[in-house]
Protein backbone atom coordinates (compact mmCIF):
# COMPACT_ATOMS: atom_id res chain seq x y z
CA UNK A 1 0.00 0.00 0.00
CA UNK A 2 2.90 2.33 0.76
CA UNK A 3 3.32 2.16 -3.02
CA UNK A 4 0.41 4.12 -3.78
CA UNK A 5 1.63 6.78 -1.75
CA UNK A 6 4.99 7.13 -3.43
CA UNK A 7 5.82 9.19 -6.25
CA UNK A 8 7.22 7.26 -8.73
CA UNK A 9 4.53 4.22 -8.87
CA UNK A 10 1.88 6.53 -11.46
CA UNK A 11 2.52 5.60 -14.99
CA UNK A 12 1.35 9.23 -16.20
CA UNK A 13 3.86 11.00 -13.88
CA UNK A 14 6.53 8.52 -15.04
CA UNK A 15 6.10 8.14 -18.82
CA UNK A 16 5.80 10.18 -22.28
CA UNK A 17 2.97 10.12 -23.96
CA UNK A 18 2.16 11.34 -27.75
CA UNK A 19 2.03 15.00 -27.90
CA UNK A 20 3.50 15.57 -24.55
CA UNK A 21 5.35 18.83 -24.90
CA UNK A 22 1.92 20.09 -24.41
CA UNK A 23 -0.98 17.11 -23.65
CA UNK A 24 0.17 15.79 -20.07
CA UNK A 25 -2.35 13.18 -19.55
CA UNK A 26 -5.31 12.00 -20.43
CA UNK A 27 -8.01 10.89 -18.49
CA UNK A 28 -11.67 8.79 -18.94
CA UNK A 29 -13.93 8.11 -15.88
CA UNK A 30 -16.87 6.15 -16.94
CA UNK A 31 -19.83 6.59 -13.76
CA UNK A 32 -21.54 3.39 -13.56
CA UNK A 33 -24.87 2.59 -10.20
CA UNK A 34 -25.47 -0.80 -9.44
CA UNK A 35 -29.14 -1.83 -10.00
CA UNK A 36 -32.00 -1.55 -7.62
CA UNK A 37 -30.08 0.57 -4.89
CA UNK A 38 -30.54 3.81 -3.55
CA UNK A 39 -27.74 6.21 -5.03
CA UNK A 40 -24.98 7.12 -2.49
CA UNK A 41 -26.97 10.43 -1.45
CA UNK A 42 -29.98 8.66 0.28
CA UNK A 43 -27.55 5.34 0.81
CA UNK A 44 -27.54 3.98 4.33
CA UNK A 45 -24.64 2.47 5.53
CA UNK A 46 -25.26 -1.04 4.66
CA UNK A 47 -26.14 -0.29 1.77
CA UNK A 48 -22.57 1.77 1.30
CA UNK A 49 -21.13 -1.71 3.13
CA UNK A 50 -23.46 -4.01 0.22
CA UNK A 51 -21.20 -1.80 -2.69
CA UNK A 52 -18.33 -2.38 -1.37
CA UNK A 53 -18.77 -6.25 -0.99
CA UNK A 54 -19.95 -5.82 -4.59
CA UNK A 55 -16.58 -4.55 -5.18
CA UNK A 56 -15.03 -6.60 -3.12
CA UNK A 57 -15.85 -9.76 -5.31
CA UNK A 58 -15.32 -8.24 -8.24
CA UNK A 59 -11.96 -8.37 -8.14
CA UNK A 60 -11.59 -11.34 -7.10
CA UNK A 61 -13.55 -12.86 -10.27
CA UNK A 62 -11.87 -14.28 -13.29
CA UNK A 63 -12.96 -11.47 -15.63
CA UNK A 64 -11.53 -8.87 -13.34
CA UNK A 65 -8.43 -10.31 -12.01
CA UNK A 66 -6.84 -10.89 -15.91
CA UNK A 67 -6.54 -7.35 -15.89
CA UNK A 68 -5.48 -6.88 -12.47
CA UNK A 69 -3.79 -7.57 -9.72
CA UNK A 70 -6.16 -4.54 -8.08
CA UNK A 71 -5.84 -3.28 -4.64
CA UNK A 72 -8.29 -2.02 -2.09
CA UNK A 73 -8.00 0.74 -0.12
CA UNK A 74 -10.40 1.80 2.47
CA UNK A 75 -10.65 5.59 2.82
CA UNK A 76 -11.26 5.30 6.89
CA UNK A 77 -8.10 2.95 6.82
CA UNK A 78 -6.35 5.73 5.27
CA UNK A 79 -4.42 8.94 7.32
CA UNK A 80 -5.42 12.18 6.07
CA UNK A 81 -2.11 13.20 4.33
CA UNK A 82 -2.47 9.63 2.93
CA UNK A 83 -5.54 10.53 1.59
CA UNK A 84 -4.66 13.98 0.37
CA UNK A 85 -1.63 12.00 -1.63
CA UNK A 86 -4.39 10.19 -3.52
CA UNK A 87 -6.08 13.42 -4.59
CA UNK A 88 -2.99 15.07 -5.56
CA UNK A 89 -2.33 12.03 -7.65
CA UNK A 90 -5.40 12.35 -8.90
CA UNK A 91 -6.33 8.99 -8.13
CA UNK A 92 -9.50 9.74 -6.02
CA UNK A 93 -11.84 12.85 -5.55
CA UNK A 94 -11.38 15.35 -3.31
CA UNK A 95 -14.85 14.31 -2.24
CA UNK A 96 -14.20 10.45 -2.05
CA UNK A 97 -11.75 11.32 1.16
CA UNK A 98 -15.11 12.84 3.13
CA UNK A 99 -16.67 9.21 3.37
CA UNK A 100 -15.95 6.80 5.70
CA UNK A 101 -17.65 4.25 3.68
CA UNK A 102 -16.22 5.19 0.32
CA UNK A 103 -12.76 2.74 -1.08
CA UNK A 104 -10.74 2.72 -4.47
CA UNK A 105 -9.46 -0.17 -6.00
CA UNK A 106 -6.22 0.17 -7.92
CA UNK A 107 -4.06 -1.10 -10.50
CA UNK A 108 0.00 -1.01 -9.44
CA UNK A 109 0.89 1.05 -12.51
CA UNK A 110 -1.95 3.20 -11.19
CA UNK A 111 -3.39 3.96 -14.83
CA UNK A 112 -7.02 2.31 -13.49
CA UNK A 113 -8.62 3.46 -10.05
CA UNK A 114 -12.02 2.39 -9.37
CA UNK A 115 -13.59 5.08 -6.55
CA UNK A 116 -16.23 3.28 -4.61
CA UNK A 117 -19.33 5.11 -3.16
CA UNK A 118 -18.53 8.21 -4.37
CA UNK A 119 -21.83 10.53 -5.98
CA UNK A 120 -22.17 7.13 -8.17
CA UNK A 121 -21.63 3.67 -6.44
CA UNK A 122 -18.31 2.82 -9.13
CA UNK A 123 -16.21 5.73 -10.77
CA UNK A 124 -13.74 3.71 -13.33
CA UNK A 125 -11.11 6.16 -13.91
CA UNK A 126 -7.86 5.69 -16.38
CA UNK A 127 -5.27 7.84 -16.78
CA UNK A 128 -2.51 7.50 -19.36
CA UNK A 129 0.39 10.60 -20.41
CA UNK A 130 0.24 12.68 -22.98
CA UNK A 131 -2.65 12.53 -25.42
CA UNK A 132 -4.30 9.22 -26.12
CA UNK A 133 -7.85 9.37 -25.12
CA UNK A 134 -8.70 6.33 -27.02
CA UNK A 135 -6.66 4.21 -25.70
CA UNK A 136 -7.88 5.21 -21.85
CA UNK A 137 -11.16 4.52 -23.14
CA UNK A 138 -10.47 1.15 -24.04
CA UNK A 139 -9.04 0.43 -21.23
CA UNK A 140 -12.44 2.05 -19.40
CA UNK A 141 -14.38 0.22 -21.53
CA UNK A 142 -12.78 -3.51 -20.59
CA UNK A 143 -13.05 -2.96 -17.28
CA UNK A 144 -16.44 -1.69 -17.74
CA UNK A 145 -17.23 -4.49 -19.16
CA UNK A 146 -15.32 -7.07 -16.87
CA UNK A 147 -17.31 -5.42 -14.09
CA UNK A 148 -20.72 -5.54 -15.60
CA UNK A 149 -20.09 -10.03 -16.66
CA UNK A 150 -20.93 -10.21 -12.78
CA UNK A 151 -22.88 -7.33 -11.62
CA UNK A 152 -26.25 -5.86 -12.66
CA UNK A 153 -25.89 -1.96 -13.48
CA UNK A 154 -28.66 0.57 -13.52
CA UNK A 155 -29.11 0.83 -16.78
CA UNK A 156 -32.40 1.87 -19.13
CA UNK A 157 -32.67 1.97 -23.10
CA UNK A 158 -33.57 5.00 -23.20
CA UNK A 159 -31.97 6.85 -20.83
CA UNK A 160 -28.41 4.83 -20.89
CA UNK A 161 -26.06 4.43 -17.59
CA UNK A 162 -28.28 5.70 -14.72
CA UNK A 163 -26.34 8.22 -12.68
CA UNK A 164 -27.27 10.08 -9.68
CA UNK A 165 -26.89 13.20 -11.27
CA UNK A 166 -29.06 14.14 -14.94
CA UNK A 167 -25.45 15.49 -15.95
CA UNK A 168 -23.64 12.30 -16.10
CA UNK A 169 -26.54 10.32 -17.31
CA UNK A 170 -26.34 8.30 -21.15
CA UNK A 171 -22.82 7.46 -21.55
CA UNK A 172 -21.93 8.39 -17.81
CA UNK A 173 -18.70 9.66 -19.51
CA UNK A 174 -16.28 12.22 -18.87
CA UNK A 175 -13.25 12.65 -21.36
CA UNK A 176 -10.57 14.71 -20.54
CA UNK A 177 -7.11 16.47 -21.48
CA UNK A 178 -4.97 17.84 -18.97
CA UNK A 179 -2.78 20.61 -21.20
CA UNK A 180 0.24 22.59 -20.63
CA UNK A 181 -0.06 26.25 -22.53
CA UNK A 182 1.93 29.10 -21.46
CA UNK A 183 2.24 30.23 -24.97
CA UNK A 184 -1.28 30.89 -25.45
CA UNK A 185 -1.00 32.82 -21.37
CA UNK A 186 1.92 34.79 -22.11
CA UNK A 187 0.65 35.84 -26.16
CA UNK A 188 -3.03 36.61 -24.48
CA UNK A 189 -4.66 33.97 -26.45
CA UNK A 190 -6.21 32.19 -23.79
CA UNK A 191 -9.31 33.65 -22.60
CA UNK A 192 -10.22 33.97 -26.17
CA UNK A 193 -9.82 30.28 -27.23
CA UNK A 194 -11.51 29.65 -23.73
CA UNK A 195 -14.31 31.11 -24.85
CA UNK A 196 -14.45 29.51 -28.21
CA UNK A 197 -14.19 25.86 -26.30
CA UNK A 198 -16.96 26.70 -23.82
CA UNK A 199 -19.10 27.25 -26.69
CA UNK A 200 -19.11 24.07 -28.35
CA UNK A 201 -20.27 22.33 -25.31
CA UNK A 202 -16.89 21.70 -24.06
CA UNK A 203 -15.32 22.61 -20.31
CA UNK A 204 -12.12 24.30 -19.81
CA UNK A 205 -10.82 25.22 -16.01
CA UNK A 206 -7.34 25.54 -14.67
CA UNK A 207 -5.95 22.45 -13.24
CA UNK A 208 -4.92 24.89 -9.85
CA UNK A 209 -6.86 27.89 -10.28
CA UNK A 210 -9.13 29.51 -12.10
CA UNK A 211 -9.14 31.12 -15.67
CA UNK A 212 -6.28 33.04 -17.48
CA UNK A 213 -4.99 32.68 -13.32
CA UNK A 214 -4.41 29.19 -13.60
CA UNK A 215 -1.45 28.05 -11.84
CA UNK A 216 0.84 26.60 -14.24
CA UNK A 217 -0.47 27.33 -16.76
CA UNK A 218 -2.03 23.86 -16.91
CA UNK A 219 -5.69 23.59 -17.75
CA UNK A 220 -7.70 20.82 -18.12
CA UNK A 221 -10.69 20.39 -21.05
CA UNK A 222 -13.47 17.83 -20.83
CA UNK A 223 -16.43 17.12 -22.21
CA UNK A 224 -20.08 18.86 -20.81
CA UNK A 225 -22.77 16.19 -22.70
CA UNK A 226 -22.81 12.86 -21.62
CA UNK A 227 -26.47 12.01 -23.37
CA UNK A 228 -27.16 11.62 -26.95
CA UNK A 229 -24.11 10.88 -28.59
CA UNK A 230 -21.89 7.89 -28.61
CA UNK A 231 -18.74 7.37 -26.50
CA UNK A 232 -16.75 7.89 -29.92
CA UNK A 233 -18.24 10.80 -31.00
CA UNK A 234 -17.52 12.95 -27.23
CA UNK A 235 -14.00 11.63 -27.62
CA UNK A 236 -13.35 12.65 -30.91
CA UNK A 237 -15.14 15.99 -31.12
CA UNK A 238 -12.56 16.62 -27.83
CA UNK A 239 -10.00 15.03 -29.55
CA UNK A 240 -10.86 17.42 -32.66
CA UNK A 241 -10.74 20.66 -30.62
CA UNK A 242 -7.89 19.46 -28.59
CA UNK A 243 -5.92 19.53 -31.87
CA UNK A 244 -6.66 22.97 -32.66
CA UNK A 245 -5.47 23.76 -29.18
CA UNK A 246 -2.45 22.47 -29.88
CA UNK A 247 -2.01 23.94 -33.24
CA UNK A 248 -2.58 27.21 -31.94
CA UNK A 249 -0.19 26.63 -29.14
CA UNK A 250 2.86 25.39 -30.94
CA UNK A 251 2.38 28.74 -33.26
CA UNK A 252 2.51 31.12 -30.64
CA UNK A 253 5.61 29.12 -29.27
CA UNK A 254 7.08 30.19 -32.45
CA UNK A 255 5.83 33.15 -32.61
CA UNK A 256 7.53 34.17 -28.80
CA UNK A 257 10.60 32.51 -30.19
CA UNK A 258 10.99 34.72 -33.49
CA UNK A 259 9.33 38.12 -31.83
CA UNK A 260 10.62 38.16 -28.51
CA UNK A 261 13.55 35.56 -28.03
CA UNK A 262 15.38 37.63 -25.59
CA UNK A 263 12.47 38.57 -23.54
CA UNK A 264 11.51 34.94 -23.04
CA UNK A 265 14.96 33.34 -23.06
CA UNK A 266 15.36 35.59 -20.36
CA UNK A 267 12.14 34.72 -18.31
CA UNK A 268 12.99 31.11 -18.54
CA UNK A 269 16.50 30.89 -17.38
CA UNK A 270 15.59 33.70 -15.19
CA UNK A 271 12.84 30.97 -13.49
CA UNK A 272 15.46 28.37 -13.72
CA UNK A 273 18.01 30.22 -12.05
CA UNK A 274 15.41 30.98 -9.23
CA UNK A 275 14.25 26.94 -8.86
CA UNK A 276 17.95 26.37 -8.71
CA UNK A 277 19.25 28.29 -5.86
CA UNK A 278 16.07 29.65 -3.89
CA UNK A 279 15.60 28.61 -0.44
CA UNK A 280 11.77 29.54 0.25
CA UNK A 281 9.02 28.53 -2.08
CA UNK A 282 5.67 28.60 -2.23
CA UNK A 283 3.46 26.14 -4.63
CA UNK A 284 2.13 29.49 -6.69
CA UNK A 285 5.34 30.33 -7.30
CA UNK A 286 6.97 27.00 -7.77
CA UNK A 287 3.87 26.26 -10.47
CA UNK A 288 4.75 29.31 -12.71
CA UNK A 289 8.41 28.64 -12.66
CA UNK A 290 7.98 25.04 -13.08
CA UNK A 291 5.27 25.91 -16.14
CA UNK A 292 8.39 28.40 -17.81
CA UNK A 293 11.33 26.09 -17.05
CA UNK A 294 8.97 23.28 -19.01
CA UNK A 295 8.76 25.62 -21.59
CA UNK A 296 12.50 26.54 -21.63
CA UNK A 297 12.77 22.18 -22.14
CA UNK A 298 10.57 22.52 -25.25
CA UNK A 299 11.96 25.44 -26.89
CA UNK A 300 15.35 24.04 -26.62
CA UNK A 301 16.78 26.86 -24.60
CA UNK A 302 17.11 24.56 -21.11
CA UNK A 303 19.31 21.30 -21.75
CA UNK A 304 19.86 18.60 -19.58
CA UNK A 305 16.72 18.44 -17.22
CA UNK A 306 14.14 15.85 -18.48
CA UNK A 307 10.72 17.32 -19.72
CA UNK A 308 8.66 15.49 -17.39
CA UNK A 309 9.99 17.85 -14.76
CA UNK A 310 6.80 19.76 -14.18
CA UNK A 311 4.43 16.90 -13.76
CA UNK A 312 6.99 15.32 -11.23
CA UNK A 313 6.88 18.21 -9.67
CA UNK A 314 3.79 19.79 -9.72
CA UNK A 315 2.67 16.69 -7.62
CA UNK A 316 5.85 15.87 -5.29
CA UNK A 317 5.84 19.61 -4.10
CA UNK A 318 1.87 19.39 -3.17
CA UNK A 319 1.04 19.74 0.41
CA UNK A 320 0.21 16.08 0.82
CA UNK A 321 3.19 15.06 -1.09
CA UNK A 322 5.32 17.20 1.10
CA UNK A 323 3.82 15.78 4.31
CA UNK A 324 4.11 12.30 3.68
CA UNK A 325 8.08 13.01 3.02
CA UNK A 326 8.92 15.05 5.53
CA UNK A 327 6.87 13.61 8.25
CA UNK A 328 4.46 15.20 10.56
CA UNK A 329 2.03 18.40 10.10
CA UNK A 330 4.33 21.18 8.80
CA UNK A 331 3.27 24.66 8.77
CA UNK A 332 3.35 26.59 5.87
CA UNK A 333 6.48 28.84 6.24
CA UNK A 334 8.12 25.16 7.04
CA UNK A 335 6.65 23.63 3.99
CA UNK A 336 7.89 26.67 1.27
CA UNK A 337 11.76 25.79 2.99
CA UNK A 338 10.68 21.83 2.28
CA UNK A 339 9.42 22.62 -1.22
CA UNK A 340 12.79 24.94 -2.19
CA UNK A 341 14.79 21.82 -1.16
CA UNK A 342 13.16 18.87 -2.97
CA UNK A 343 13.12 21.26 -5.79
CA UNK A 344 16.51 21.89 -5.77
CA UNK A 345 17.58 18.03 -5.17
CA UNK A 346 15.83 17.43 -8.43
CA UNK A 347 17.49 19.69 -10.97
CA UNK A 348 21.19 18.49 -9.49
CA UNK A 349 20.09 14.62 -9.71
CA UNK A 350 19.42 15.73 -14.05
CA UNK A 351 22.94 17.51 -13.50
CA UNK A 352 24.76 14.76 -12.36
CA UNK A 353 22.82 12.64 -15.15
CA UNK A 354 24.13 14.75 -18.09
CA UNK B 1 -32.54 53.59 18.80
CA UNK B 2 -29.85 51.73 19.19
CA UNK B 3 -28.19 48.95 17.06
CA UNK B 4 -29.41 45.36 18.68
CA UNK B 5 -26.39 43.86 17.96
CA UNK B 6 -23.90 45.78 19.66
CA UNK B 7 -25.76 48.41 21.85
CA UNK B 8 -23.43 51.25 21.29
CA UNK B 9 -24.14 52.70 18.51
CA UNK B 10 -27.43 54.34 16.78
CA UNK B 11 -29.46 52.23 14.38
CA UNK B 12 -29.44 53.20 11.10
CA UNK B 13 -29.81 50.49 8.71
CA UNK B 14 -33.28 48.82 8.77
CA UNK B 15 -33.41 45.23 6.60
CA UNK B 16 -35.73 42.41 6.79
CA UNK B 17 -34.49 39.15 6.19
CA UNK B 18 -36.70 36.02 4.77
CA UNK B 19 -34.79 32.67 4.61
CA UNK B 20 -37.50 30.01 4.52
CA UNK B 21 -40.40 31.84 4.69
CA UNK B 22 -39.28 33.05 8.17
CA UNK B 23 -39.31 37.03 8.69
CA UNK B 24 -37.07 38.15 10.77
CA UNK B 25 -36.35 42.31 10.90
CA UNK B 26 -33.19 44.24 12.09
CA UNK B 27 -32.29 47.32 13.51
CA UNK B 28 -28.43 47.64 13.05
CA UNK B 29 -25.44 50.73 13.27
CA UNK B 30 -23.84 51.06 9.83
CA UNK B 31 -20.46 48.92 11.05
CA UNK B 32 -22.49 45.72 12.43
CA UNK B 33 -24.76 45.81 9.43
CA UNK B 34 -21.68 45.95 7.69
CA UNK B 35 -20.64 42.73 9.01
CA UNK B 36 -23.64 41.18 9.23
CA UNK B 37 -23.91 41.27 5.43
CA UNK B 38 -20.40 39.62 4.67
CA UNK B 39 -21.57 36.94 7.19
CA UNK B 40 -24.72 36.63 5.08
CA UNK B 41 -22.99 36.65 1.54
CA UNK B 42 -20.79 34.10 2.99
CA UNK B 43 -23.27 31.59 4.11
CA UNK B 44 -24.78 31.98 0.64
CA UNK B 45 -21.68 31.77 -1.53
CA UNK B 46 -21.45 28.73 -0.60
CA UNK B 47 -25.00 26.84 -1.51
CA UNK B 48 -25.06 29.05 -4.01
CA UNK B 49 -22.71 27.59 -6.71
CA UNK B 50 -24.16 24.66 -8.20
CA UNK B 51 -27.61 24.16 -6.50
CA UNK B 52 -28.76 27.88 -7.40
CA UNK B 53 -27.72 27.22 -10.41
CA UNK B 54 -29.84 24.00 -10.88
CA UNK B 55 -33.39 25.40 -9.40
CA UNK B 56 -32.60 27.94 -11.99
CA UNK B 57 -32.15 25.65 -14.77
CA UNK B 58 -35.48 24.09 -13.20
CA UNK B 59 -37.69 26.52 -12.45
CA UNK B 60 -37.26 27.97 -16.24
CA UNK B 61 -39.77 25.23 -16.93
CA UNK B 62 -43.10 26.20 -15.30
CA UNK B 63 -45.53 24.44 -17.30
CA UNK B 64 -46.48 21.27 -14.76
CA UNK B 65 -48.67 24.03 -12.21
CA UNK B 66 -48.50 23.02 -8.59
CA UNK B 67 -51.75 21.85 -6.61
CA UNK B 68 -51.70 23.92 -3.72
CA UNK B 69 -52.17 21.53 -0.66
CA UNK B 70 -51.50 18.49 -2.29
CA UNK B 71 -48.73 16.67 -0.96
CA UNK B 72 -45.91 16.20 -3.43
CA UNK B 73 -45.47 13.32 -5.51
CA UNK B 74 -42.88 11.25 -4.49
CA UNK B 75 -40.68 8.35 -5.57
CA UNK B 76 -42.16 5.19 -4.62
CA UNK B 77 -38.86 3.44 -4.15
CA UNK B 78 -36.85 5.98 -2.37
CA UNK B 79 -39.45 8.78 -1.26
CA UNK B 80 -37.73 11.65 -2.81
CA UNK B 81 -39.38 14.39 -4.07
CA UNK B 82 -38.53 16.41 -7.04
CA UNK B 83 -38.63 19.74 -4.54
CA UNK B 84 -36.09 17.55 -2.90
CA UNK B 85 -33.81 16.58 -5.86
CA UNK B 86 -33.76 20.43 -7.31
CA UNK B 87 -32.15 21.34 -3.75
CA UNK B 88 -29.16 18.52 -3.78
CA UNK B 89 -29.43 18.10 -7.60
CA UNK B 90 -29.07 14.46 -7.50
CA UNK B 91 -31.79 11.71 -7.50
CA UNK B 92 -32.15 9.15 -5.02
CA UNK B 93 -32.39 5.76 -6.63
CA UNK B 94 -32.24 4.71 -10.39
CA UNK B 95 -36.23 4.48 -10.64
CA UNK B 96 -36.34 8.43 -9.87
CA UNK B 97 -35.98 9.21 -13.58
CA UNK B 98 -38.96 6.94 -14.09
CA UNK B 99 -40.73 8.95 -11.51
CA UNK B 100 -39.77 11.90 -12.68
CA UNK B 101 -39.28 11.65 -16.34
CA UNK B 102 -42.04 14.15 -17.49
CA UNK B 103 -40.10 17.06 -15.49
CA UNK B 104 -36.63 15.65 -16.57
CA UNK B 105 -37.42 15.99 -20.00
CA UNK B 106 -37.18 19.62 -20.39
CA UNK B 107 -34.29 19.66 -18.23
CA UNK B 108 -32.52 17.16 -20.25
CA UNK B 109 -32.80 18.71 -23.29
CA UNK B 110 -30.96 21.88 -21.89
CA UNK B 111 -28.21 20.29 -20.01
CA UNK B 112 -27.69 17.42 -23.07
CA UNK B 113 -27.94 17.53 -26.52
CA UNK B 114 -30.86 15.19 -26.47
CA UNK B 115 -32.91 12.87 -24.15
CA UNK B 116 -31.96 9.67 -26.13
CA UNK B 117 -28.46 7.74 -25.44
CA UNK B 118 -26.91 5.96 -28.37
CA UNK B 119 -24.08 5.09 -26.54
CA UNK B 120 -22.66 2.05 -25.41
CA UNK B 121 -24.67 -0.75 -23.95
CA UNK B 122 -23.82 -3.14 -21.36
CA UNK B 123 -22.36 -6.38 -22.68
CA UNK B 124 -24.54 -8.99 -20.76
CA UNK B 125 -27.86 -7.11 -19.74
CA UNK B 126 -28.61 -5.31 -22.65
CA UNK B 127 -28.21 -8.26 -25.47
CA UNK B 128 -31.41 -7.67 -27.19
CA UNK B 129 -31.53 -3.82 -26.89
CA UNK B 130 -28.16 -3.79 -29.68
CA UNK B 131 -30.19 -6.07 -31.78
CA UNK B 132 -33.16 -3.67 -31.28
CA UNK B 133 -31.27 -0.59 -32.33
CA UNK B 134 -29.66 -2.55 -35.84
CA UNK B 135 -33.56 -3.21 -36.42
CA UNK B 136 -34.18 0.45 -36.30
CA UNK B 137 -31.26 1.68 -38.39
CA UNK B 138 -32.24 -1.50 -40.77
CA UNK B 139 -35.70 -0.60 -41.56
CA UNK B 140 -34.66 3.24 -42.13
CA UNK B 141 -32.68 1.91 -44.96
CA UNK B 142 -34.73 -0.14 -46.28
CA UNK B 143 -37.63 2.55 -46.54
CA UNK B 144 -35.11 4.70 -48.01
CA UNK B 145 -33.64 2.29 -50.99
CA UNK B 146 -37.86 1.45 -51.26
CA UNK B 147 -38.06 5.18 -52.37
CA UNK B 148 -34.76 4.79 -54.30
CA UNK B 149 -36.25 2.37 -56.47
CA UNK B 150 -32.94 0.16 -55.04
CA UNK B 151 -35.45 -2.93 -54.75
CA UNK B 152 -32.66 -5.77 -54.68
CA UNK B 153 -30.58 -3.54 -51.71
CA UNK B 154 -34.83 -3.63 -50.41
CA UNK B 155 -35.04 -7.16 -50.53
CA UNK B 156 -31.63 -7.92 -48.92
CA UNK B 157 -32.45 -5.35 -45.83
CA UNK B 158 -35.83 -7.08 -45.55
CA UNK B 159 -34.41 -10.55 -45.24
CA UNK B 160 -32.15 -9.41 -43.00
CA UNK B 161 -34.94 -7.72 -40.36
CA UNK B 162 -37.00 -10.88 -40.54
CA UNK B 163 -33.69 -12.61 -39.23
CA UNK B 164 -32.73 -10.65 -36.44
CA UNK B 165 -36.74 -10.27 -35.84
CA UNK B 166 -37.09 -13.88 -35.34
CA UNK B 167 -34.20 -14.46 -33.57
CA UNK B 168 -35.11 -11.53 -31.03
CA UNK B 169 -38.71 -13.62 -30.46
CA UNK B 170 -37.04 -16.45 -30.11
CA UNK B 171 -34.67 -14.70 -26.93
CA UNK B 172 -38.29 -13.48 -25.43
Amino acid sequence: MNNYLSQASSKWLREDGPESDIVISSRIRLARNISDRPFTTLATDINQAQVLNAMQGAIQTPELAKMGPFDMLFMRELNDVGKQVLVEKHLISPALKESHNAAVVIRPDEEISIMVNEEDHLRIQCMLPGNQLDKAYELADQIDDALESNMDYAFDEEKGYLTACPTNVGTGLRASLMMHLPALVLTGQINRILTAVTQVGLAVRGIYGEGSDALGNLFQISNQVTLGHSEQDIIGNLEGVALQIIEHERAARQYLMRESKETIEDRICRSFGILAYARQMDSKEAMQRLSDVRLGIDLGIIKGVSAGILKELMVATQPGFLQQQYGSEMNPGLRDVKRAALIRERLRMDEANN
Amino acid sequence: MLCERCGKNDATVHYTEIVQGQKTVYHLCESCAREKGEETYKAMAGAFAFNQLWSGLLNFDNSLPQVANSPEPACETCGMTFSQFTKIGRFGCPDCYETFAARLEPLLKRIQSSDHHTGKVPKRQGGSISVKRELGKLKQEMQLSIMEERFEEAARLRDRIRYLEQQLGSQE
